[in-house]
């Protein structure tokens, strides 16, 4: 109920940020809107010494036309996601999932750059962000890095960001005239997903030309769906073909069993709802 | 005798509620708003072990912590800590062990108090608690009832698991199952639930020279004062029991806690005011939880689906202790798994058994919806066997309206009901018909998904309860209830209730109920309960008895005050008692109705007393206690329709239509703003709710984010309507709503799921029925294929 | 650490822990206690309030997180009068014990700003984050509803007016 005590500090560059991440080591944690952390903190099972909220740094913040991609500051918060006239247009994917996470008032705090530093294969932005094959852009001690997403998630709760890096912004490629769908399978509006499916889909004389499926929950990282996706790829536009490809969903991943679901019953949602997902991402009604 | 001879003006009025005031601009006085003077904080240290030997506390690093004033361990409250109790010891060879509030040699749950922190704020105790240094001997949990009741279990308690069996029969069962042409046995499973109110619990202490006040977040004042004082033998009269605003209850409150034992022992040794607020994970493994049993079942039926006989037996879960009515739960659905309908033989028997959890108790119905589930699923299984349709075997069985007063199998006589007119009203809301050709339209094709229809007609006894019934079924206590009538020199009225409201509105009712028989203005009533100063007498509220018990006396009391009123009105008017008339809130006299007095002006009379009557006391005041000699008997039909998604197990409640027989209705708005609420927990049961442990006897879902409570986004629409027969068993004709949705829910959902999936041959589904599960009886049905 | 926040109009200075919630700030410090804790989750939305006009949840929110914010919460809604919220969760019974209501009033709020017509399915979506046992929402989103188009025809008598 009550966090353990921290030092905090409010940084108002990057730079300093970076420095007060860096010379914390292991027991100094970044802090956005808090979402992930806060809870954790509450409920005492993470015990940082100090937080670096890195809300003051504008920098971080904002969506940027680059051209074939838009560049997302990590401080941009779900709800923005969902609003950002830039985003709807060039990579819908990302509002709709944007908007399924948890509640309004969590949408308003919760950020990209958190959600995604957080590492949680159960959380949303993972799968999309590895569906879209974005560039997730670090800053730290040494400078800036680009790192893909799957280099980027390295493990349940764990990422490949070093002491002292901070994710900066997110480049997402534009994906003008693709379908998309994210397809979330929840028992409850709140929980967090048995399973989900991110699916963007490029079609091309009533065919799907190319696919791009990102899996939440089948793993202990969010996971590609490749197989299926090379299934897909060339497929009719239709429910019963992109079903057909979808039954290679599950290939390549590790479901974790749990008080929501057992693995095996994973492997068939993954395999159901890549289906479902290709065909509303290829306009099939 | 009712007021009035005119129509009723204000029971009946859907009046918006005198609560809400102070609700809706955040003005409230929940028992964590409050502040005292030199406030400490209380932190309890929970056992993370669900069954060890305690081999030592070591408190002495919390002691020295910043803002620490005390750490104690058991064996600091061991002599005067005693037992918390349990009221509802249901045999006389019931197994009751002790239960100190908190653990000085043996955790038996995880959550267990084991030691507590006194510090200057909360968040000081927060960081003491961690300082406390535990060491456990593990024990071997028990997690299973059948596994606990074999010879070779670990023991939770040194004189075994079992602690008691209880047997209700009526008829000759064996003569009855003998040829049956149709026997069908079930086991189903009800899950343990976690109540969940969303007021955590609160309490807060004040001693001033051997006087105790204690505010809690508790449904029950009155009955908490005296288990209070019995337990730490603290005078009676010393102790002052406060339920301020509380948050909900559902049964979750209605209990003697470790946490308000520990308070008031606490604030005794130190002679400060203490506060203790729990947080929701802490409270999700230490307030009491509800349901949990095994039931098998089996009916024995002729070939038309007339039943012959009902046999019900029972494996109860009741944790690791029995508290304040644990035992007694299942028992209150004994008189309820026969239900609406007629049958020859009936026999109950339930095993209370122990297991290294949280302690069981009363949660939402209290053992009828348990009963209402395995009836009402059954007779679905019936239906299906003769391929009848649901509703029109139940027909065959139920109590005709024209039977009533009937006496059940069970023993209990139901004063009134109309199921025809309920079902009737409920198909025609639902379009039953309809549903039903679309369901045989869309069986045909193969799509995946399915439409279910589920039907649950049922009854429940409330209104508890006649104290002698309590008193043969080994309740400790009674079941009346009292009001208090002041009439106030001015002409206005305060009604003190022995109930205790959290959310049922019972300051609104009850006003209006007063005003009709007073024949004073709605406005001109105020409600006071929930301070055992205040109401000195009550047995405070639960099992849906308030209006029926309470709203009774309070009718009772108000016939005294007209009484009362009468005498020194024929004074004022100088005519005989006899003569005069009451209509509209005035005495006047027969055949010249100019000639009276209102009730205002013969209260200042009395008031004043410059010129009563000889031996008249100048207080028309008074005051009545009722205990009634039934429980009541609302009942209804719920009807609902699930999509069914068989591919992967999502469910949709496409429609949901309930149709309750509450007898007369005070508030239409309070009560069918009880019957959505009661709905929605049902579905939650069915849908989504279950408190899970690990295999080491760990609560898993210790959050609302592992512990699914619905949200709006997650129940549908609800249709709501009533049918109204009244009940012969008091003046108001009212029958008591406050469980009743929650019963007649759960079985209407299970039913729907089971009747979409019933053609590939799923005959049941175990709660909360997930989409997984779902899956998984579909798999099983047809041997993994799909 | 300092701060300062802006709590339903009235400024306060404070000194406080970095760990501080803000929903302990506004209750023991601030002295709001029309805003109520539920949780320990963020998934109860009882303390809802909001934040620089928009809702959140202020068990998950530092209090320093809060400086130079304004806060407003269910006691600084109405100013003086009824907010047509909580008018319409009076006269619609969409409360019964009270405790999730100033948060469930504080997220319809936002709701409101944010789409001013919602439909029912909205409303039920947009309330996902607030939960409530005892009402089971059927009344809660009839006053949400009536509470839009109440808004609707204020603000469409004040263009006319």
């Amino acid at each position: 109920m009550i966090p353990a005590k921290f030092d905090y500090v409010r940084p108002s560059s990057v730079d300093e940020a970076v420095r007060a991440l860096a010379s914390g080591g292991d027991d100094a944690k970044a802090i956005a809107g808090g979402q992930s952390l806060l809870p954790l903190l509450r409920l005492r099972l993470s015990y940082p010494e100090r937080l670096v909220d890195l809300g003051g740094l504008a920098d971080l913040r904002g969506v940027r036309d680059a051209g074939d991609a838009l560049e997302i500051g990590a401080l941009t918060t779900h709800y923005e996601l969902t609003r950002d006239p830039l985003i709807r247009r060039h990579c819908g994917l990302l509002a709709e999932a944007a908007a399924m996470i948890a509640d309004p008032a969590v949408r308003h705090r919760g950020t990209l750059g958190g959600a995604l530093a957080h590492g949680d294969p159960a959380g949303d932005l993972p799968a999309v962000i590895t569906a879209l094959d974005a560039t997730l852009v670090a800053r730290g001690p040494s400078g800036s890095r680009a790192i893909t997403p799957a280099d980027f998630f390295a493990d349940y709760l764990t990422t490949t960001l070093a002491p002292g890096e901070i994710l900066a912004s997110v480049r997402v490629p534009k994906l003008d005239g693709w379908g998309y769908r994210y397809e979330k399978f929840h028992v409850t509006a709140q929980a967090w997903a048995i399973v989900g499916v991110a699916a963007v889909a490029r079609r091309a004389n009533g065919h799907v030309a190319e696919a791009r499926v990102g899996l939440t929950n089948m793993g202990s990282v969010p996971v590609r769906a490749r197989a299926a996706e090379a299934a897909a790829s060339g497929a009719e536009a239709s429910a019963a073909a992109l079903a057909a490809a979808a039954a290679q969903a599950d290939e390549g991943t590790s479901p974790p069993s749990d008080l929501r679901a057992a693995a095996d019953y994973r492997r068939h949602l993954a395999r159901v709802l890549t289906g479902r997902a290709l065909a509303a991402a290829a306009g099939v009604s | 005798m009712t007021a009035t001879e005119t129509a009723a003006r204000e029971v009946g009025k859907a009046r918006t509620r005198k609560e809400d005031a102070r609700l809706i601009t955040g003005q409230t006085n929940w028992t964590d708003n409050i502040t005292l003077p030199g406030l400490t904080y209380v932190a309890f240290l929970r056992s993370p072990q669900a069954h060890a030997r305690i081999t030592g506390v070591d408190v002495s690093a919390a002691k020295t912590a910043p803002g620490v004033i005390a750490a104690f361990s058991g064996a600091d409250f061991a002599a005067e800590q005693g037992s918390l109790p349990c009221a509802w010891p249901v045999t006389e060879d019931i197994v009751m062990p002790e239960h100190p509030p908190m653990a000085v040699d043996t955790v038996r749950y995880a959550g267990e108090i084991v030691a507590a922190v006194v510090a200057r704020d909360r968040y000081a105790a927060a960081d003491a608690l961690e300082l406390i240094d535990v060491s456990y001997e593990p024990l071997d949990p028990v997690l299973d009832m059948e596994a606990a009741l074999r010879p070779d279990s670990p023991k939770v308690h040194e004189a075994g698991n079992k602690s008691y069996t209880w047997t209700l029969t009526n008829g000759d069962l064996e003569a009855a199952f003998r040829d049956a042409p149709i026997v069908l046995e079930r086991t189903y499973r009800q899950q343990r639930l976690i109540p969940s109110a969303m007021e955590p619990r609160a309490v807060v202490c004040a001693p001033v020279a051997g006087e105790y006040t204690v505010w809690s977040a508790t449904q029950i004042p009155h009955i908490l004062r005296v288990m209070l004082a019995l337990v730490t033998g603290i005078p009676e009269q010393q102790i002052r029991v406060i339920a301020p605003d509380v948050g909900g209850g559902f049964g979750s409150k209605l209990q003697v806690t470790a946490e308000e034992v520990l308070a008031l022992l606490i604030a005794r040794k130190l002679g400060r005011p203490v506060k203790w607020t729990e947080s929701r994970s802490e409270g999700n493994v230490a307030v009491h939880h509800g349901r949990d049993q095994i039931q098998r079942i089996r009916i024995a039926a002729e070939s038309d689906g007339r039943l012959r006989a009902l046999d019900v037996d029972l494996l109860a879960d009741m944790g690791a202790y029995l508290m304040l009515v644990t035992p007694g739960v299942p028992l209150l659905g004994a008189f309820m798994y026969n239900a609406i309908y007629k049958m020859d033989a009936y026999r109950f028997n339930c095993t209370g058994v122990f297991t290294t959890k949280t302690p069981t108790d009363a949660y939402r119905g209290a053992g009828r919806p348990e009963a209402t589930y395995a009836i009402e699923h059954i007779m679905d299984d019936l239906a299906a066997e003769l391929g009848v349709d649901p509703l029109e075997v139940r027909e065959r069985n139920w109590i005709k309206h024209e039977e009533f007063p009937y006496t059940t199998i069970a023993g209990l006589t139901y004063d009134s009901g109309n199921y025809e007119a309920a079902t009737a009203t409920a198909k025609e809301l639902f379009h039953y018909e309809e549903l039903r050709n679309e369901q045989s339209e869309r069986a045909r094709s193969s799509a995946p998904v399915r439409l279910g229809i589920g039907v649950s007609t049922f009854t429940e006894m409330c209104g508890l309860a006649p104290s002698r019934v309590l008193g043969s079924l080994l309740y400790a206590a009674g079941g009346w209830e009292s009001a208090s009538i002041r009439m106030l020199a001015t002409g206005k009225v305060e009604v003190v209730t022995g109930s205790s409201a959290h959310g049922q509105g019972h300051e609104t009712a009850w006003s209006q109920i007063a005003a009709d028989e007073l024949g004073v203005p709605f406005e001109d009533i105020r409600v006071l309960h929930g301070d055992t100063q205040v109401s000195p007498r009550g047995m405070d509220t639960y099992g849906s008895r308030s209006l029926v018990v309470g709203g009774t006396a309070l009718v009772q009391a108000c016939g005294k005050v007209r009484e009362k009123a009468r005498i020194v009105a024929a004074s004022m008017l100088e005519v005989s008692p006899e003569d005069l008339e009451w209509a509209d809130g005035r005495w006047s006299v027969r055949g010249d109705p100019d000639q009276g007095k209102t009730i205002g002006e013969i209260a200042f009379a009395a008031f004043a007393a410059h010129d009563l009557p000889e031996g008249v006391e100048p207080s028309l005041d008074s005051d009545a206690t009722y205990d009634p000699d039934n429980f009541s008997f609302p009942h209804g039909t719920h009807l609902c329709a699930v999509e069914v998604d068989t591919e992967t197990g999502a469910v949709r409640i496409r429609s949901y239509v309930a149709v309750d027989d509450v007898g007369v209705v005070v508030n239409p708005q309070i009560v069918e703003g009880q019957v959505h609420g009661g709905i929605v927990q049902g579905i939650a049961q069915a849908l989504y709710e279950e408190a899970a442990y690990d295999s080491s006897g760990n609560l898993v879902t210790t959050t609302l984010a592992d512990y699914l409570v619905p949200s709006a986004a997650d129940v549908p629409p609800l249709v709501t309507a009533r049918t109204t027969t009244p009940s012969t068993l008091n003046p108001l004709g009212v029958k008591g709503v406050g469980e009743a949705g929650t019963i007649a829910s759960t079985p209407a959902v299970v039913n729907a799921i089971v009747d979409a999936l019933r053609p590939l041959g799923v005959t049941d589904v175990p709660m909360p029925c997930t989409p997984e599960r779902i899956w998984r009886a579909i798999q099983e049905a047809s041997g993994g294929a799909r | 650490m300092k701060i300062t926040v802006n709590v339903d109009g009235v400024r306060y200075d404070d000194d406080v822990e970095p760990r501080l919630l803000l929903v302990h700030y506004l209750r023991d410090q601030a002295g709001r206690t029309g805003t109520p804790i539920g949780c320990d989750t963020s998934n109860c939305g009882a303390c809802t309030v909001l934040m620089n006009g928009v809702s959140v949840k202020s068990c998950s929110v530092l209090a320093v997180q809060a400086d130079g914010a304004e806060i407003t919460t269910i006691q600084g809604l109405g100013n003086g009068a009824l907010h047509p919220l909580q008018e319409a969760f009076h006269e619609e019974h969409a409360l019964q014990c009270g405790y999730c209501t100033p948060g469930m009033i504080m997220a319809a709020t936002d709701l409101l700003r944010d789409n001013p017509h919602p439909t029912e399915e909205q409303v039920r979506d947009g309330l996902e984050g607030n939960l409530c046992r005892c009402t089971g929402y059927q009344n809660i989103v009839r006053a949400v509803l009536k509470a839009a188009d109440r808004v609707e025809a204020a603000e469409a008598a004040e263009v006319t007016a």
